[in-house]
C-alpha cells in the first residue's frame, strides 16, 4: 500500500512538472518574454508538490501505527482488561497483532479475534484513506501550481527557495539525530531511576542485573552498581593503550622520518586494511587465536589464566586501535612546519633528536588528541568485548582476570526479546547514558585539543 | 662540517664544542638506531598481526569452501513413504536402508546401528528427498539417485579436521564409524565438491546446511536503505554547510553536533534505534529497513564530510566564471560545482557504506541476530545481516561452525576489498588535479 502511495504521488508530481512546462513553452512560443525557463516553471509544480505531500505521508504512517494500537485496545469489550497490568495489556496487543497476521497459537478468545478483525479492517481503511488524501492534496496543488504559471512569475527563486530549505533541513539531521540520542537514553534512564535509587546505580559496588520471576523468590533483588562495570572497561581500555600507543606512536615515527619511500607506500595501505577490519572479525580473532595463545603461555609459566582474560579482548582491542594513533601521529607530524625540521637538522641534529626533541613536542597536542579519541573509542567498542571479554563484574584490576564492561552489558542485556518496563533492559539504557556522557566529554575535549593546535600553525 | 672539525683539531681551547659532539657522537648514532630499530619492530609488529588474523582466517576457512557429499542410490520404498501420507512418511529410514544395502554386514533390524547409520547423513537430507518425492509422487516405488551433505563430524572427518589417533573415547567418531566412512569412501560414494550452499542456504542449526543467503540478502536491503537515506540527506547538508551557510552559531552548532556523531560509539546509535523506531515508532524488529536507517544515521557523518572535502576541492574559478556569465548560486552549485565533485562524493559515499556493511553492534541491539532460516523477501521481513549472522555462528558451539565463521569473514571481507577497489578505481578514473 505504502509503494503504491508513493508511485502515486510521484506520477501526479511529474503529471504537475508536465502541465507546468508546456504551458510555460507556450507562453514563451507566443512570443511572451519569460523571467524562467519553461524547466523552472516545472520543477516549481513538481518540488511544491512533493515536499509537502511526503511531509504528510511520513507523519501519517508514523502515526497510524500506535493510533491504530490504541483504538484496537479502546475498543476491546469492557472488562476485559481490567485485570492486567501494562505489561499483561502489552502481551494482549501483541497476541491480537500475530493473530491478525494468521499466526493463532492455541484457541484465543472470541473478543479477542474480533479485535484482530477490527485491527486489519483498521489497517486497511487507513491505507484507501491516505491514498484518498494524498490523491486529493497532490492534485489540488498541482492545480494550483498550475495557475501560477505566468510571464513574470519568478519560478527560478521559488525552486531555489525550495531547495535552499531542504538543504537546511538535512543538516538539521544532525540535531535532530543529537537530540534523539540524548532524549532516548535520558527518557528511559529516568524510567530506571523510578526503580532503582540513583545513588545506588552510581555508587554500588555491585552489578548483579536480575529480576525476581516470582514476588516471593529469594535473593532474587538485582544490584545495579555500574562501578565494577566501568572498571572492567578500564582495565580493557588500559590494556589497548598499553599496546596501542607505542606501537602506534613509533610506526608513525618510523614512516614519517626513517621509511625508505618504497616501504612507506606499502605500509601506509596496509594499516588502512587494519583499520577497515569490521570490529566483529576482530572478536573472532580474539577467540579463535588471541585467548587460546595467552592461556596457554600463562599455562606454560604456571599462571593461571581466566579463559575470558582482559588481556586477550584488551590486546586485540590495542591491535585494532594501532592505525587509528598511527594516522593521527603521522597527521601531526607531518603539520609540523618544515621551518623547524630544518632548522633541528641544520643545528647538527641527528633524525631521531630532531623527531623527539623538536617534531616529537610540538606535534604532542595533536598526538594527544587523537590517544584520547583513541579512547574514547575503546571505552565505545562493542564487538570485541561482547566476543571475548566476561560477563561477570568483579571489582578487580587484573588483567588476567575476566572482566565485563559498559558495552558488553548493554549488549547482554538487550539481546533477545525484551519489553520496556523492567530495570534489567532499563538499565542498558542507564548504562548508554554513562557511555554517551562519558566519550562526549572526551570527544569535545579531544577535538578542542586539535583544533586549537592546528590553528596555532595554519 | 669537515673543514670545522680540521680546524679545531690544532686548536684545543675552541675545539671544546667539537670534542664534545665527537665524544657523544657514538652514543647519538646508537641512539638514532635504536629509535629506527624500535619503530620498524612497531611496523613489522603491524604487519604481523595482520599476516597472523588473515592467515589464521584462511587456514581455518577455506575448508567451509568444500563441503562433503554423498552419492546414493535410494530406493523409495511404498511401505515407508505411502502415497497417502505425502508430505509424511519415513523417508529418514528410506535413507537408512539405503546406506545399509551399500554397507555389508550392518543389520537393518538393529535399531541403534542403524540410528547410527542415519547419523552419517545432513538432517536436511530426509527433507530434500521429501521434497523430490512430493512435487513428483510416482517416484515411489523406483530407485533415485542422490548426493546429499554428509553430517558434520564425517564432513570434519573427511577434511582431517578429526585425528583418527586419538583415543575413541575422545573422539566424536567411534571406529566403527570411521570404518563406514572409509567403506564409502573406497566405494566412490564420497565426493567434496564447491560448497555452494554457503552462499545459496539459509542459516540453519545443523553447519552442513547452514548459509550465507538470508544474511547477504539482509544486507542488501540494510545498505540499500542506509544509501537511499543517508546519501541525499549527506550530500544536502554537506552542501548547505559548505556553500550556503551563514557564518553563525547555528552553523557551528551544526557542525559541532556532526563531528561528535562521527565519534559517538555505534552501539549508543543501537540503543537509540531500539528506543525510538522500534520503542516509540513501533517499527518492526529484526528488519533489514530499520537497520538501515539507523546505519544511515551513522554514515551520514562520513558523507557528509567527504561531500565537504569534495566541494571544497573544487577551485573557485570554476564558480567566479559561471558566477560571471550570469548564473545564480543555485545554478553554480547544482550545475558546475556537484557534477565535478561527484567522483569525490562516490568515493567517500563508498567507503562510508563499507564501514557499514561492517557494523554489528547497532544490529544486534535491533534484533537483527535472530536465527531465521528463510531468506527475507522485503527490507522489513526479519532478518540476520553479515556481521550479525558472523556473531551468531561464532557464539554456536558446533564445531563445524568455526570454519564456516570464517568462511562468512572471508565472504565480508571480499565485499570490503571489492568496495575499497572501486572506490580507489574511481578516485583514480575521475579525480582531476586543478
Amino acid at each position: 500500500m505504502t509503494t503504491f502511495v508513493f508511485v502515486t504521488l510521484l506520477c501526479v508530481s511529474m503529471l504537475g512538472y508536465a502541465l507546468n512546462r508546456q504551458a510555460a513553452t507556450k507562453l514563451r512560443a507566443s512570443g511572451t518574454r519569460l523571467h524562467s525557463v519553461p524547466g523552472y516553471h516545472g520543477l516549481y509544480s513538481l518540488l511544491s508538490t512533493v515536499v509537502p505531500v511526503v511531509v504528510l505521508i511520513v507523519l501519517w504512517l508514523v502515526l497510524q501505527g500506535p493510533l491504530i494500537d490504541r483504538f484496537t485496545m479502546s475498543g476491546l469489550p469492557a472488562g476485559s482488561l481490567d485485570e492486567f497490568d501494562a505489561g499483561g495489556r502489552q502481551l494482549i496487543l501483541t497476541e491480537i497483532k500475530s493473530i491478525s497476521r494468521g499466526r493463532i497459537f492455541g484457541n484465543p478468545e472470541a473478543w479477542k479475534v474480533d479485535a484482530a478483525d477490527r485491527y486489519v479492517r483498521m489497517h486497511v481503511v487507513a491505507g484507501w484513506l491516505l491514498l484518498g488524501i494524498v490523491i486529493v492534496a497532490s492534485l489540488g496543488i498541482v492545480g494550483l501550481a498550475r495557475t501560477r504559471v505566468a510571464a513574470d512569475f519568478r519560478a527560478r527563486h521559488g525552486v531555489e527557495r525550495i531547495t535552499s530549505g531542504l538543504m537546511l533541513f538535512c543538516s538539521t539531521i544532525a540535531i535532530f539525530t543529537t537530540l534523539g540520542i540524548i532524549a532516548a537514553l535520558l527518557f528511559e534512564s529516568i524510567r530506571f531511576f523510578e526503580r532503582v535509587p540513583i545513588t545506588e546505580f552510581f555508587f554500588g559496588l555491585n552489578w548483579e542485573p536480575q529480576i525476581p520471576l516470582r514476588e516471593d523468590q529469594i535473593a532474587a533483588e538485582g544490584a545495579f552498581g555500574w562501578i565494577p562495570v566501568f572498571l572492567g572497561t578500564l582495565v580493557i581500555t588500559a590494556v589497548a593503550l598499553f599496546l596501542a600507543v607505542p606501537v602506534g606512536l613509533l610506526s608513525a615515527i618510523y614512516l614519517n622520518e626513517f621509511a625508505p619511500s618504497r616501504l612507506r607506500a606499502f605500509a601506509k595501505p596496509v594499516l588502512e586494511i587494519l583499520a577497515g577490519v569490521p570490529t566483529v572479525v576482530y572478536g573472532f580473532f580474539a577467540i579463535l587465536v588471541v585467548a587460546p595463545a595467552i592461556r596457554s603461555f600463562g599455562a606454560s609459566l604456571g599462571i593461571p589464566v581466566s579463559p575470558n582474560t582482559a588481556l586477550a579482548a584488551g590486546s586485540v582491542m590495542g591491535i585494532m586501535l594501532i592505525p587509528f594513533i598511527s594516522s593521527f601521529t603521522d597527521d601531526a607530524l607531518s603539520a609540523v612546519p618544515k621551518s623547524l625540521r630544518d632548522g633541528a637538522l641544520a643545528l647538527g641534529a641527528t633524525r631521531a633528536e630532531t623527531v623527539l626533541n623538536v617534531l616529537f613536542p610540538a606535534a604532542i597536542p595533536g598526538i594527544v588528541g587523537g590517544i584520547l579519541l583513541a579512547i574514547s573509542r575503546a571505552i565505545g567498542e562493542t564487538m570485541i568485548v561482547v566476543m571475548a571479554a566476561g560477563l561477570i563484574a568483579s571489582l578487580t584490576i587484573n588483567p588476567l582476570d575476566s572482566v565485563t564492561t559498559v558495552t558488553v552489558q548493554i549488549v547482554t542485556l538487550l539481546i533477545g526479546d525484551t519489553s520496556f518496563d523492567n530495570p534489567k533492559t532499563l538499565a542498558a539504557f542507564a548504562l548508554g547514558m554513562m557511555l554517551f556522557v562519558v566519550t562526549l566529554i572526551i570527544n569535545v575535549f579531544a577535538l578542542r585539543i586539535v583544533r586549537k593546535y592546528r590553528e596555532a600553525y595554519d | 662540517m669537515a673543514d670545522a672539525t680540521a680546524g679545531t683539531d690544532q686548536n684545543p681551547k675552541t675545539g671544546s664544542t667539537a670534542d664534545a659532539v665527537r665524544a657523544s657522537l657514538a652514543r647519538r648514532n646508537r641512539k638514532q638506531r635504536t629509535v629506527q630499530v624500535l619503530g620498524l619492530g612497531a611496523i613489522s609488529f603491524a604487519f604481523l598481526m595482520l599476516f597472523i588474523l588473515i592467515a589464521s582466517l584462511v587456514s581455518s576457512g577455506y575448508h567451509a569452501f568444500t563441503q562433503t557429499h554423498i552419492t546414493l542410490e535410494v530406493f523409495i520404498d511404498p511401505e515407508e513413504v505411502p502415497l497417502e501420507r505425502l508430505p509424511r512418511g519415513g523417508f529418514d529410514d528410506v535413507l537408512e536402508a539405503s546406506l545399509a544395502s551399500v554397507l555389508e554386514g550392518v543389520d537393518p533390524n538393529d535399531r541403534a546401528t542403524m540410528r547410527a547409520l542415519g547419523g552419517l547423513l545432513s538432517n536436511g537430507a530426509q527433507f530434500r528427498l521429501r521434497d523430490r518425492v512430493v512435487e513428483s509422487p510416482d517416484l515411489i516405488g523406483q530407485t533415485v539417485t542422490m548426493t546429499v551433505p554428509v553430517s558434520d563430524p564425517y564432513d570434519q572427518l573427511n577434511k582431517g579436521l578429526i585425528d583418527r589417533e586419538t583415543p575413541e573415547q575422545h573422539r566424536r567418531l567411534k571406529d566403527f564409524e570411521i570404518g563406514w566412512f572409509d567403506r564409502l569412501n573406497a566405494s566412490n560414494a564420497i565426493s567434496k565438491p564447491l560448497n555452494t550452499g554457503l552462499i545459496s542456504n539459509p542459516d540453519s542449526r545443523f553447519p552442513e546446511l547452514a548459509g550465507l543467503k538470508g544474511a547477504l540478502i539482509g544486507s542488501f536491503w540494510a545498505l540499500f536503505v542506509c544509501f537511499l537515506i543517508s546519501f541525499p540527506l549527506g550530500i544536502g547538508a554537506a552542501i548547505y554547510l559548505e556553500e550556503f551557510a551563514p557564518k553563525n552559531k547555528f552553523s557551528d552548532f551544526v557542525e559541532v553536533n556532526i563531528n561528535n556523531l562521527a565519534a559517538v560509539p555505534s552501539v549508543v546509535f543501537g540503543l537509540l534505534a531500539l528506543a525510538v523506531f522500534i520503542g516509540w515508532f513501533g517499527l518492526p524488529r529484526s528488519a533489514p529497513f530499520v537497520g538501515g536507517m539507523t546505519l544511515a544515521l551513522m554514515t551520514m557523518p562520513t558523507i557528509i564530510i567527504a561531500t565537504r572535502a569534495a566541494l571544497k576541492a573544487v577551485p573557485p574559478s570554476i564558480r567566479e566564471a559561471a558566477l560571471g556569465v550570469g548564473a545564480s548560486k543555485h545554478q553554480v552549485v547544482f550545475g558546475h560545482v556537484l557534477p565535478l565533485a561527484m567522483p569525490g562524493i562516490l568515493t567517500g559515499t563508498i567507503i562510508g557504506l563499507a564501514q557499514a556493511l561492517g557494523e554489528t553492534a547497532p544490529l544486534l541491539l535491533i534484533g537483527m541476530n535472530a536465527f531465521i532460516t528463510s531468506a527475507p523477501s522485503g527490507p522489513f521481513d526479519s532478518a540476520t545481516a553479515l556481521p550479525t549472522q558472523i556473531f551468531i555462528w561464532a557464539d554456536s558451539p558446533e564445531r563445524g561452525f568455526v570454519s564456516r565463521t570464517s568462511a562468512a569473514i572471508l565472504v565480508l571481507l571480499g565485499f570490503l576489498i571489492t568496495m575499497n577497489a572501486i572506490s580507489i578505481y574511481l578516485r583514480n578514473r575521475f579525480e582531476r588535479n586543478w
